[in-house]
């Protein structure tokens, strides 16, 4: 049975392709088959976040109008055998995508046995975001503890449970998560950013994982691998936690408490 | 140096401002696009049936969803002309639960 997940925001920055490249390289690693398509059309991202930019050859664009076959699109990940990742076109607009296509591919992606497909959907909620989320079985929503990244969350909730293909057909409803990212304990300890709480109680809907803001992020984007595999990073440790629980762990929530800082750093700390 | 920030005073608490902001655009934007997207057909299709019997006004239909705990009213109120005799306008009602 394949799963399909959304990776999504409305908002944009939020860090959506960070956490689809991450998500899949920690299922992958889990030994699940799996596929991560960028729906971006015209903007693509993770093909660079996933470290492939030079392989990519075809693109989703190619496939959907088949100009090309699946395989010949799909590029094998240099790291995990059992992953792949399929890079949006860079020529092409989102109009480029439609509903039958995004269909057939991932009928095929079935059929080819994945276990996941997950899809980095771009920002906004036009064609590209309503497509990557159409077809999903369960969605993270990628939020920052930030007033318009919240709202624009809701926005997209609501679009979930009305516009895909679960809610039309009444197929039970579309699994949500929270993902909070960018996330500074000693700013929500400060008052000066709104906390997990605050965010689940005006979204209503459980958190999947806290990412804390963190040096390491930018940097491995910087090298083209997914911030899960920094094992020395908070953020890739929160990333590893965040996969557990979506493959059904039970894990407590780390770095999301303010470091206590001595009286020294205190008068002298940056 | 952060030696004289204990003299500063502390800035005013903006996470729980930013909460209560957004807990009522959120509700408010909820309560919007929740609103079922047919009542606009729905009421010209009545208005059409209606017509059919009475000669009514294009305006006279109202019609609106309200939500009450977990369940949803479909509230319709038609106001029929006034006849001949001064008796003033009759209004039918229907609810859904």
């Amino acid at each position: 049975m394949t799963e399909i997940i959304v990776v999504t925001s409305g908002k944009g920055g939020v860090g959506k392709t960070t956490t689809a490249a991450s998500l899949a390289v920690g299922l992958a690693r889990r030994g699940k088959k799996v596929a991560v398509i960028d729906f971006d059309v015209g903007l693509r991202n993770l093909d660079l976040i996933m470290g492939c930019e030079r392989r990519v050859v075809y693109d989703f664009v190619n496939v959907i109008h088949e100009e090309c076959t699946l395989k010949q699109a799909l590029i094998k990940d240099k790291r995990f055998d059992s992953l792949y990742v399929l890079a949006a076109s860079q020529t092409r607009d989102k109009d480029a995508l439609n509903k039958e296509g995004v269909e057939r591919v991932l009928k095929e992606l079935t059929d080819e046995g994945f276990d996941y497909v997950v899809c980095d959907s771009p920002a906004g909620i036009e064609k590209g975001a309503s497509l990557a989320m159409y077809f999903a079985d369960r969605a993270v929503v990628v939020v920052n503890p930030e007033v318009s990244s919240v709202r624009d969350s809701d926005r997209i909730l609501g679009l979930l449970s009305s516009k895909t293909r679960r809610a039309e057909l009444g197929n039970g409803p579309v699994e949500q998560h929270l993902l909070l990212t960018r996330y500074n304990p000693e700013r929500v300890a400060g008052g000066d950013m709104m906390g997990i709480d605050d965010v689940k109680e005006i979204l209503g809907i459980e958190v999947l994982g806290v990412i804390p803001e963190s040096q390491g992020v930018l940097s491995a984007s910087n090298a083209g691998v997914p911030v899960i595999l920094d094992d020395q990073s908070d953020a890739g440790k929160a990333y590893e936690d965040a996969v557990a629980r979506l493959a059904g762990e039970t894990r407590p929530m780390r770095f999301i408490d303010a470091q206590k800082k001595g009286l020294f750093a205190r008068i002298f700390g940056s | 140096m952060r030696l004289f920030d204990f003299l500063r005073s502390r800035p005013k608490n903006t996470a729980s401002v930013a909460k209560e902001r957004l807990r009522i655009i959120v509700a408010q934007e909820r309560a919007q696009t929740g609103r079922p997207d047919y009542l606009p057909l729905l009421r010209r299709e009545i208005l059409e049936v209606i017509r059919k019997y009475v000669n009514v006004d294009p305006d006279a239909i109202d019609i609106h969803v309200e939500r009450e705990g977990d369940s949803e009213v479909l509230e319709l109120s038609v106001a029929l002309p006034e006849r001949n005799a001064p008796g003033g306008s009759v209004a039918a009602a229907a609810g859904e639960a």
